[in-house]
């Protein structure tokens, strides 16, 4: 194993004893990304220069014995819509392929604050318009365990990122489940955050009702930590809650005696292949074990979730990307007869078939004759499927589902069918449209490939699901597991120089 | 629901989006079959359900109404795709 195969606390406990470098941890990523990324393709651009300057800041602060935080030095992903002072911050678009971001996001400020070096920025699917990464425009990420296979999305160069050893962390969105399927197509932890938990000032806006960023990491711990530097109220973000925040490793324990968990049938139904099941259905005997109590339970709107958000969600996203009409910022068609006209154009060229379908969805659902049928409706339905997650959350601490009905599926699979990708995203949306946390963590393996269970809490209950995941990574050893492709030769002689207390 | 040739070209000029003959048709097409998966939603009955369009019980969030501070016109206009002085340029909206 080398230094890029390590989990955050351990590198963490390597760094501030002396025993590795930033600068060597930062450059063991880099020759990772150098040996495997042609295949990966996790990142849109790569801040080599960026990260050096980073890790030789962390390593100066470290020697003139300043106060290191557990995030200092280690080398991080973001997702390419989540703006970066400095670095191009595109979307994955070519509407904003040669956007440089005049300021950070709040959660990138708080990274960089935390000491939190810059790998580089993760490739998505256009807008987070998508659950495969395969409509970006500069091509799909594939996925580490298997590159014939799609990442996951709309985050899924966050997750092949962290899954192949080129970031520690990322950070991802999550709108439909952006963050937690791809953590589970790739074998990592991913956490949904609370509706409001987490500043979206400088996400760019998909559908602002439902995105919340979250981290992706390689274990539980690692999860706590990124939420701790993350999460907490933000004058510049009016939607951001404030809430107290705990500190989230406090919820590390591995004690779920008594913890009340709710099966809901509808996610087990029809559509869930056989593997993912059994996977699934082990953990919930092993929380079981642990002491949970477990009970099935129905939250019966679950069904109309997927109609709900193919309407709000494109809705939304409809009126949010109206900004982009190539006056400002971002990509201008040439040879415009007048301004209506170079709108047309510039959105027509700059945006993907993916990002127009939603468009063209949104705006007829907003349209004169059909708000009523179709908005409002989608509005109202929500409601009653959020009063299904306080029933139910009357009765249990969480409730435990698959994350995903499948594992990981090929490259273009399901590219020519919308409506059967849009399928891919059932057991995630329901949480987005109730605002719910939400964590998956690797429960088993299929085909090869991982399989992740979801853990959904009631509001900022966050601390809930991290206890349950950390139990469970105590009894199983799945976020040990790393790609295949991670394992080459080159990275024997690294064997020898990590310590023996590196798993 | 079946979506019209001409009910997509009504939507795409609302969107200020230009389509091709072929996306038209294949939009239309891709559009009805999607909203066929939503009539589903109509059999639910909602005429006593308020709407959600927010989870949190936030609203009127203000802040005082002091002078922040800005972004420098260089750095606001520093992605403008055409710039005069500090200013965007587009082409002639009103005809003298």
């Amino acid at each position: 194993m080398s230094l890029c195969d390590l989990t955050a606390h351990e590198l963490h406990k390597l760094f501030s004893s002396g025993e590795a470098s930033a600068t060597e941890i930062a450059e063991a990523h880099l020759e990772r990304i150098e040996a495997i990324e042609q295949e990966v393709r996790a990142y849109v651009t790569v801040t080599r220069d960026r990260l050096l300057e980073a890790a030789a800041a962390a390593d100066k602060a470290r020697q003139s014995g300043e106060v290191i935080g557990p995030l200092t030095g280690i080398p991080m992903a973001i997702k390419d819509n989540i703006v970066t002072q400095g670095v191009k911050t595109t979307c994955a678009s070519r509407i904003l392929e040669n956007f440089i971001p005049p300021y950070n996001a709040t959660v990138v400020d708080r990274l960089y604050n935390a000491g939190g070096c810059l790998v580089g920025k993760a490739n998505m699917d256009e807008f987070a318009m998508g659950s495969s990464c395969e409509h970006s425009h500069f091509g799909p990420t594939h996925n580490p365990w298997d590159t014939g296979r799609v990442p996951g999305g709309s985050s899924g160069g966050s997750a092949a990122a962290v899954a192949a050893g080129e970031a520690v962390f990322a950070l991802g969105s999550d709108t439909g489940g952006s963050i937690r399927q791809p953590a589970s197509f790739c074998g990592v932890v991913g956490m949904k955050p609370t509706y409001g938990r987490v500043s979206r000032y400088g996400l760019v806006a998909f559908a602002s009702s439902l995105d919340q960023i979250g981290p992706f990491t390689r274990d539980i711990t690692d999860c706590a930590l990124v939420l701790n530097a993350i999460c907490g109220h933000d004058p510049r973000d009016t939607t951001s809650a404030s809430e107290p925040v705990p500190d989230f490793t406090e919820s590390l324990v591995p004690d779920i005696c008594g913890m009340r968990l709710g099966v809901p049938r509808e996610y087990f139904e029809e559509g869930l292949s056989k593997g993912v099941r059994e996977a699934v259905n082990s953990a919930i005997e092993l929380l079981a074990e642990m002491g949970a109590t477990v009970e099935e339970c129905s939250l019966p709107h679950t069904r109309y979730a997927l109609s709900t958000y193919y309407l709000i969600a494109p809705a939304e996203a409809s009126s949010n990307l109206a900004r982009y009409d190539g006056v400002r910022y971002g990509y201008r068609a040439s040879g415009a007869r007048d301004f209506v006209d170079m709108y047309k154009k510039t959105r027509y060229e700059g945006f993907g078939p993916e990002v127009r379908r939603r468009i063209m969805l949104g705006t007829y659902a907003l349209s004169a004759g059909y708000y009523d049928a179709y908005y409002l409706k989608a509005l109202k339905v929500r409601t009653l499927i959020c009063k299904d997650f306080d029933n139910a959350f009357d009765k249990f601490d969480a409730l435990v589902t698959p994350t995903a009905p499948t594992v990981a599926f090929s490259l273009g699979e399901k590219a020519a069918d919308p409506l059967s990708m849009y399928l891919s995203d059932i057991c995630t949306i329901p949480v987005n449209l109730a605002g719910l946390p939400a964590l998956s963590v690797t429960c088993g393996f299929n085909e090869g490939m991982p399989v992740g269970l979801q853990l959904i809490g009631p509001h900022f209950a966050e601390g809930t699901l991290l206890r349950l995941g950390y139990a469970l990574e105590q009894s199983t050893d799945f976020h040990r597991r790393r790609p295949p492709l991670t394992k080459t030769q080159e990275w024997d002689r690294n064997m020898e120089e990590a310590p023996d207390n590196a798993v | 629901m079946s979506i019209s040739a001409g009910e997509v070209r009504h939507v795409a000029e609302l969107a200020r989006m230009a389509l091709s003959d072929h996306e038209v048709e294949e939009l239309s097409a891709q559009l009805s079959r999607i909203l066929d998966h939503m009539e589903t939603l109509r059999e639910l009955p909602t005429d006593d359900v308020e709407p959600t369009a927010h989870v949190l019980p936030i609203r009127n969030v203000w802040r005082q109404d002091t002078v922040g501070e800005s972004l420098p016109p260089d750095a606001a206009l520093a992605n403008a795709p055409e710039r005069r002085g500090n200013y965007f340029l587009v082409p002639k909206i009103v005809e003298r």
